[in-house]
């Protein structure tokens, strides 16, 4: 269940968010309010156009509302400065993208280094960790590969060690399988699915019912509102 | 993020597209190459002269008969203002001076040297053995001219190594009788080829004593005194002794001009200096060239990587870091170019030296910190540019760009 007030990670109230497209305004998102607690896991669908992205990038700091509050983690960051924007960023927020995002030039190694190497930590303890997380991932054979040497699930997989390197609070996923085939995506999301059963909030942006099914809680949007807002009975 | 990192990242950033890294540092070290080796010919230059000067003598100070500084012309004057000849007892009185340390009067003319059937238009200097020292002359055989009473010298000549080429090809030269007009000289010494010497080539010359030269030319003036002063920060001194004697001597007349080679060498210095820094200006248009070169590059660099630059910013990266990252990439362009530059141009002022032996082609230290410091200055200053639009991106807009 949703738990509005004190006790939420994420809560919009009244969101809007209006692009201008030459003289006419597209509103992306439209008196949105939406509350997700910690742990929870919810898959956010809609037909293309419906505002998920949209909202996901709010959700991630990357977008700011026209209108709107936002408080994560009970803190009112709409009103942050740019680098504060980005130190929650790094320490709260891991970003999964559809294709993968990783730099060509960086070994699977330094790719999930990098966030730490933004947040300077310390080379040795950033060794540590990575060495983790590649043993974690199951790509301790990989570490010094760079990502065209990498299968599409090895790419996902070096891609969310990268989101959870900071151990964040919440991973935002958009599209993970979007990229991959079935038995793969199947993987990834297990995966994803593993963290959020340790604790971490996960919000995955999927066109795929399937996908969306396996998440409790799922939000409908439809022409940047959300249409339905639905969680299953815990059954697992 | 931390400096050590920002360096290692825009390291890997410039080596993973190394034809544009290349061409960016290839643009900023030929400017900087430029620079050096423009210079490197430039202070050469003026090395040269100066050498060149320094090869007349040291503490040098030369009288010319006759005042180049005339007020007006009138009629008048150009009858009266005819000037006393300079003559060897006014050198003699000339080196009572205290500063004076030697003199050397200096007669010229012009005569056929004939030696058996073999005849050379040649130019004889009349002098005396002070000349020799004065001048720093090196003999390839024999004696210069004999010390001896200046106003009655024997009839020896000692002659320039391309006379003795032309006179006696092969045979020796020492102790043989040479006529000029209609007089007999015993050669007593030839002079190693030098090749220096202000306008006369001493090769070409022959060296007769002086009071014999004016019984030849029949004259009773002399082209130069030549002095030398006791020390360099005596030359002033001696130019004014000198001046005041022979002022004396010509019934308080200034008919004569004192020129140093100080003075002269000063003027030289100054041109050519002049002359080092506008060649260097112009190079340095070249590195400004650069500069606008690597701010391009950087361009093209922040659209190329615009997706990377926006998951650097979902992953943390704050504005800094960003701006960090590029400017370090384009001062490590124009750094390592300037550095690869200044070799490229050291190496080119080698071959130029290697060419031309003569030449002191080195690139003066204050062109090789200026350049190098243009070349760094300009690729961080059309850094930022690259480096601000890179930070400013929106994440939600790159990380959409494909």
């Amino acid at each position: 269940m949703t738990t509005p007030g004190n006790g939420a990670l994420i809560e919009l109230t009244g969101i809007e968010r209006v692009f201008h497209l030459g003289d006419s305004e597209v509103h992306a998102l439209h008196e949105l309010d939406l509350a997700i607690a910690p742990g929870e896991y919810v898959a956010v669908m809609g037909p293309s156009g419906s505002g998920k992205s949209t909202l996901l990038n709010l959700i991630g700091l990357l977008d700011r509302p026209t209108t709107g509050r936002y408080l994560l983690e009970g803190r009112d960051v709409t009103t942050l400065s740019p680098e504060e924007q980005a130190r929650v960023r790094s320490q709260r927020i891991g970003f999964v993208f559809q294709s993968f995002h990783l730099v060509a030039r960086l070994t699977a190694a330094e790719n999930i280094a990098l966030p730490m190497m933004l947040a300077g930590i310390a080379p040795r303890e950033r060794a540590t960790r990575v060495a983790q997380a590649l043993k974690d991932y199951g790509l301790a054979d990989r570490a010094q590969h760079r990502p065209d040497q990498l299968s599409g699930g090895q790419r996902q997989r070096v891609a969310i060690a990268r989101a959870t390197i900071m151990q964040p609070a919440l991973i935002l996923a958009d599209e993970p399988t979007g990229n991959l085939d079935r038995a793969t995506g199947e993987e990834v999301v297990r995966l994803l699915e593993q963290l959020n059963a340790g604790g971490v909030t996960l919000i995955v942006v999927t066109h795929d019912q399937a996908l969306g099914a396996r998440a409790r809680r799922r939000v409908l949007m439809q022409d940047g509102a959300v249409l339905r807002d639905e969680t299953s009975a815990l059954t697992s | 993020m931390r400096s050590l990192d920002v360096l290692r990242f825009s390291v890997g950033a410039a080596a993973g597209n190394p034809l544009r890294t290349l061409l960016s540092m290839l643009a900023m070290s030929i400017g900087v190459a430029a620079v050096v080796v423009l210079t490197a010919l430039g202070d050469g230059a003026r090395r040269y002269v100066i050498d060149q000067f320094s090869a007349l003598g040291t503490n040098l100070v030369i009288v010319l008969p006759g005042r180049t500084q005339t007020g007006g012309f009138s009629p008048a004057n150009v009858v009266t203002s005819t000037p006393r000849d300079l003559t060897v007892d006014d050198a003699r009185a000339v080196l009572r001076a205290p500063a004076v340390l030697r003199v050397a009067p200096v007669s010229v003319g012009s005569a056929e040297l004939t030696v058996g059937g073999k005849l050379r238009a040649t130019v004889i200097v009349g002098s005396v053995a002070e000349y020799r020292d004065i001048r720093r002359f090196e003999l390839a055989q024999g004696g210069f001219l004999p010390e001896e009473d200046w106003s009655h010298g024997s009839p020896v000549m000692v002659i320039g190594g391309k006379v003795r080429r032309e006179l006696f090809g092969a045979e020796p030269a020492i102790g043989r009788l040479v006529r000029a007009g209609d007089r007999r000289f015993r050669v007593i010494g030839v002079l190693s080829t030098s090749g220096m010497g202000l306008g006369m080539n001493t090769d070409e010359l022959a060296f007769v004593p002086v009071s014999i030269a004016q019984q030849m030319f029949n004259t009773n003036t002399l082209f130069r005194i030549l002095i030398e002063a006791r020390h360099r920060d005596g030359i002033a001194t001696a130019k004014t002794q000198a001046q005041a004697i022979l002022k004396a001597r010509h019934e308080g007349e200034e008919d004569v001009t004192v020129i140093t080679q100080d003075a002269v060498l000063a003027t030289f210095d100054r041109v050519l200096g002049t002359l080092t820094v506008g060649v260097a200006g112009i190079a340095a248009i070249s590195l400004a060239v650069a500069g606008i070169l690597v701010m391009n590059v950087m361009l093209v660099s922040v659209t190329q990587r615009t997706p990377e630059i926006g998951l650097l910013k979902a992953l943390g990266a704050t504005h800094g870091a960003i701006r960090a990252a590029f400017m370090t990439e384009a001062a490590l362009l124009s750094a390592m170019g300037g550095l690869i530059g200044y070799a490229l141009g050291l190496a080119g002022a080698a071959v130029l030296r290697y060419l031309y032996p003569m030449f002191p082609a080195y690139p003066p230290d204050w062109a090789v910190v200026a350049g190098l410091g243009t070349a760094f200055a300009t690729g961080l200053i059309f850094g930022v540019m690259p480096a601000r639009r890179a930070a400013r991106l929106d994440p939600v807009l790159a990380l959409a760009k494909r």
